[in-house]
């Protein structure tokens, strides 16, 4: 018999995670974790980032962020998409958001294309070391990080990541989803684009300071 | 080609608040004027990024455009795609040609090769400048394309690598 995956139940972490989230918040959700999240019900102003390209959710929160300084950004990402976009770890630490708050879900492998494992797991390195990410936004300039291993960790300490000085990272160690499928479009995307547009309300509410002009 | 004040003055007069950039030796040049023009330049690592950090700034009410050079616009295929056409976000683009003016600098640069088809491929509507006297095609393109809620890019020929 093989050993359990190591880690908390994903969806046990996006659980934890609603019951967290404030009303204004905005939480951009990508590839598993947008499957798993969606299952969780809907919010005006969730932006299910499918279809998506993989990796840029990081970059489109990075956006959010800026564009609506007065709000919170909350992006779930996976760590293959993380791996896939590791220069925005840097952008974003250029701009220092202190809205944004990056949450990686680390399942150490591809998992909608049979869990093959990842460049940054144990399982996919010739050394079989494991990439430490938390490490590696340090080194970026994520004025917090944070790594949970268990659920009763993250449950204890979910707050406190969404409350910190940001830009702020958190890793949370879960395990994969067995024969996981990729996300679904939950609907029409122009149509959802306008929806979330209009639930975030009129430009400059709690949007971006309006930019100076010349002259 | 252009100045900085005269790309910045458009800018500044089509309401655009954030320029999302990886710079070129041409493109590069104008960023302290559009500074100055009170319009926030985000530099990104790669190009792919600038169109994801476009579309969330454009979701979050903000009007921002992509400047990169056109080997940039080669890197960008699958975020540009999903930007532009899974979502039909209207993110204009300046893209810098290079070498295009100067083609012994780079000789048998393949940019020359494959821009305009890249360009073509990925349904962009977009208008090539060539010398100083078609700033307002530029112009025009990029006024109208804002006014419309349309994508759309210029493709601005370049003399240096």
């Amino acid at each position: 018999m093989s050993a359990p995956p190591a880690g908390m139940g994903l969806q046990d972490a996006l659980v934890a995670l609603r019951a967290e989230r404030r009303a204004d918040d905005v939480v951009v959700s990508a590839m598993g974790a947008a499957r798993e999240w969606m299952g969780l019900g809907t919010h005006p102003l969730d932006w299910v980032f499918v279809p998506s390209s993989m990796g840029q959710a990081t970059s489109l929160g990075l956006g959010l962020a800026l564009a609506q300084p007065r709000r919170r950004i909350i992006v779930l990402n996976g760590d293959g998409s993380t791996l896939m976009n590791l220069g925005s770890l840097v952008t974003i630490t250029a701009e220092q958001p202190g809205n944004l708050v990056l949450l990686t879900f680390d399942n150490g492998v591809y998992e909608v294309t049979g869990a093959q494992p990842t460049p940054g797991a144990a399982g996919g390195r010739q050394a079989g070391d494991r990439v430490d990410y938390v490490a590696l936004a340090g080194a970026c300039g994520f004025r917090s990080t944070f790594h949970f291993t268990t659920l009763p960790e993250w449950l204890a300490g979910a707050r406190s990541v969404l409350d910190a000085t940001g830009p702020t990272f958190a890793l949370l160690d879960v395990a994969p989803v067995p024969g996981a499928r990729g996300p679904r479009s939950p609907g029409p995307t122009g149509e959802r684009a306008r929806r979330f547009m209009a639930a975030l309300g009129p430009r400059g509410e709690l949007g971006i300071d309006h930019p100076r002009r010349p002259g | 080609m252009f100045s900085g004040e005269q790309v910045a003055s458009l800018f500044a007069r089509c309401g655009i608040t954030h320029v999302v950039t990886v710079p070129d030796s041409t493109l590069g040049q104008w960023e302290p004027a559009i500074q100055k023009a009170g319009i926030r330049l985000v530099r990104v690592c790669r190009e792919g990024e600038a169109w994801a950090v476009a579309a969330g700034l454009y979701l979050g009410g903000a009007r921002p455009l992509v400047m990169i050079q056109c080997t940039g616009l080669f890197e960008s295929g699958d975020s540009l795609r999903n930007v532009l056409h899974d979502w039909k976000l209207p993110i204009f683009s300046v893209i810098g040609y290079r070498s295009f003016l100067n083609q012994e600098t780079l000789p048998g640069d393949t940019t020359l090769i494959f821009t305009e088809p890249t360009l073509q491929a990925w349904q962009i509507d977009y208008r090539f400048i060539t010398e100083p006297g078609q700033f307002t095609v530029f112009a025009r393109h990029l006024e109208t394309c804002s006014a419309e809620g349309k994508a759309g890019a210029v493709l601005i020929a370049e003399g240096k690598a």
